[in-house]
């Protein structure tokens, strides 16, 4: 069996227990649906993170922005009163042309267009700087967003907003949200592929390798960082547009969950093994998996012990399992072993 | 905002107020600051749990003083705890870090904020705390301008502080191998210095300034447990502003972010004051780097 059979039947594996997934276990739709959005969450950050080597504590931004840009965008249509939900979306309609689907996907469109200009007017000015210096600059844009959305009246300030209600059975709702995910997740996945085996993906990781030799080698590094980011920012303002309206409620802490989602899209890129294409999607599928399953017995304690797990991995697990078993198995992942170098001392091997 | 500047206009005497305020905080800023300068400079490491070591030595004062210790007595305690915190966690997880790549640094001190920040969430509840020192206020220009004396006293304190750590630096045998490390660790070594334990001590006594801020900051505001990140941040400012190893600079630079924020305060409304710290830290950062992108000639 060839390599590109192989990979041909592991997608089509993934692929069918994805769309069959919601019917064999109905009962999980929405933690399922969740499932795909942290692959999502883990893919994005991994291509500053890992990829590129540019660590964003902010991508949450773009999640927060296109959480509120997709519900305004319902209200606005749909809800005459400032404010007042109503109980099914369609019902409330101010336009006989737009309905729940229509007005949810006009929302995205203008989810992903504020995000997007956001990420290229951040990033033209904070991409510029150096590694360490933007993920200090981005911790703070994160923070800044979530401070921001909770004073601002229009979008419902500290009290919050409603999004629409999906019309029809909560079941059904699981399941739309479930294939959008799925679907975004796949697409987000096959995106990120391409663009790791292009010129792009070349001159991302020439830019984390070394910045300084990529940029005299004639990469616009500054161009292909934002490119980079604005890749993330429309992913995650789709994640953030869906997510909205799946929990129908929207805040400063359900919009910029910094400290949630925040936290997890960097411990699931690392957990998997960042700067590579499955390692986020196998961390986020361990983390999310484990979490469903035994982080309720943790009692309030699951974020202390999310932070020893940041420190235990980063300090002594830092390649995660994708580098651990390249590490381990480095012919089946298309390298030549070179024994010399593979009995070399470890620091050696560690420098890049 | 409007109205609130026209205020400041037609009322100058409420600048007077807010400038007062701003500096008397802004020498807090400038301890956390300093300490975060310091590790940087010597270690290479830029600590994202600065903000929690703040937070935990409120905290020690808080629950000294709410066993009935008066709350300025408690200052070296909280520094002194938060040394044996900072010792420890550099002989457990920092000291892997230390010559690794600065990203690794960054993701690992991210990691020990939130344990930090978390635990003292989980152990200590998530209320705002505050230990009254019962001292008195101080009324200025026919009681137009108040200042409180606690916030004189942790004024001074921060200066005390300061100035010792300014002294150790430059006249103790230990200040010697801290500066000699921070110049060039590998020569110094060479030299006979144990960077390890230089290492140790500079990231202890970091934690153990920021520890005497912290409580100062308990004793003059109020504490929680998230408040880290704050001020996390608002060291990274100053230093990027001032300078690593510039002690007046740092000092300088303190002082004029927090009568900035106490400005800012006062103009957009207290909702947004968080807002723009946090705002001020990207817009820092970015004039900062289109500063050097000018003077950096090859390719554009």
């Amino acid at each position: 069996m060839t390599d590109a059979t192989r990979n041909l039947l592991l997608y089509a594996l993934i692929g069918l227990i994805g769309l069959l997934a919601p019917y064999l276990a109905p009962a999980f739709r929405i933690q399922m649906a969740l499932l795909w959005m942290m692959i999502l969450f883990a893919l994005t950050w991994d291509l500053g993170g890992g990829q590129m080597g540019y660590n964003s504590f902010g991508n949450i931004v773009f999640f927060g922005i296109g959480c509120y840009a997709a519900a305004v965008v319902q209200r606005e249509l749909f809800f005459t009163v400032e404010g007042q939900p109503q109980a099914t979306g369609d019902l409330a309609t101010t336009s006989p042309l737009f309905n729940y689907f229509n007005g949810f996907a006009v929302g995205l469109a203008l989810a992903v267009i504020i995000a997007l200009a956001v990420a290229a007017a951040l990033g033209s000015g904070i991409l510029g700087l150096r590694g360490h210096y933007f993920a200090i600059c981005t911790l703070g844009v994160g923070i800044a967003a979530g401070e921001i959305a909770s004073g601002w009246g229009y979008i419902g300030a500290g009290s919050g907003m409603v999004a629409p209600i999906f019309p029809g059975h909560p079941s059904q709702a699981a399941l739309f949200f479930y294939y959008l995910f799925f679907v975004l997740a796949v697409i987000c996945f096959f995106t990120l592929k391409g663009l790791y085996a292009s010129r792009f993906g070349l001159a991302i990781n020439a830019i984390r390798d070394d910045e300084d030799k990529a940029e005299a080698m004639g990469i616009h590094t500054t161009r292909y960082k934002t490119v980079a980011w604005c890749i993330a920012a429309f992913f995650l303002a789709l994640a953030g547009g869906a997510f909205g309206h799946l929990n129908n409620f929207i805040d400063r802490e359900v919009a910029f969950p910094g400290i949630t989602f925040g936290v997890w899209m960097v411990l699931m890129a690392i957990l998997g093994g960042k700067g590579t294409l499955w390692g986020p999607v196998i961390g986020a599928t361990i983390f999310h998996v484990t979490q469903e399953l035994f982080w309720t017995y943790l009692l309030g304690w699951q974020r202390v012990a999310l932070g020893v797990l940041i420190v235990v991995i980063v300090v002594f697990f830092p390649l995660g399992i994708m580098g651990w078993l390249r590490e381990r198995w480095p012919e089946k992942f298309g390298e030549t072993v070179d024994l010399e170098a593979r009995t070399a001392p470890i620091s050696l091997r560690e420098s890049q | 905002m409007v109205d609130n500047l026209l205020l400041l206009f037609n009322a100058p005497i409420l600048s007077v107020q807010l400038l007062v305020d701003g500096i008397l905080i802004g020498a807090i800023f400038a301890l956390a600051a300093y300490g975060m300068a310091l590790v940087w400079g010597v270690m290479d490491i830029i600590n994202i749990a600065q903000g929690e070591f703040v937070m935990l030595g409120g905290y020690v004062t808080f629950f000294l003083a709410a066993a009935g210790v008066h709350p300025l007595y408690t200052v070296p305690v909280a520094a002194a705890a938060l040394y044996l915190l900072g010792w420890v966690l550099y002989r457990t997880v920092v000291f892997r870090v230390v010559d690794k790549d600065m990203f690794i640094s960054i993701l690992a001190t991210f990691g020990i904020s939130i344990v930090l920040q978390q635990l003292a969430n989980e152990l200590f509840e998530a209320d705002v705390r505050t230990a009254e020192s019962g001292l008195g206020t101080l009324f200025f220009a026919d009681g137009v301008i108040v200042v409180s004396q606690i916030k004189l006293v942790a004024f001074f304190c921060a200066l005390v502080l300061g100035g010792a750590l300014f002294l150790f630096l430059k006249r103790s045998r230990l200040g010697l191998a801290i500066r000699a490390t921070a110049q060039n660790a590998r020569a110094a070594r060479i030299m006979g210095v144990n960077t390890d334990r230089v290492f140790a001590t500079t990231f202890a006594l970091n934690a153990a300034i920021c520890g005497a801020a912290g409580s100062l900051v308990v004793m003059t505001w109020l504490v929680h447990p998230y408040l880290g990140l704050a001020y996390t941040l608002r060291a990274f400012m100053i230093v990027t502003v001032a300078g690593l190893g510039n002690m007046a600079s740092v000092v300088f630079a303190s002082l004029g972010l927090g009568a900035a924020e106490n400005f800012a305060g006062f103009l957009l409304g207290t909702e947004y004051q968080a807002a723009f710290v946090f705002s001020l830290l990207v817009a820092i950062l970015v004039w900062r780097n289109a500063r050097l992108s000018r003077q950096r000639k090859y390719l554009k």
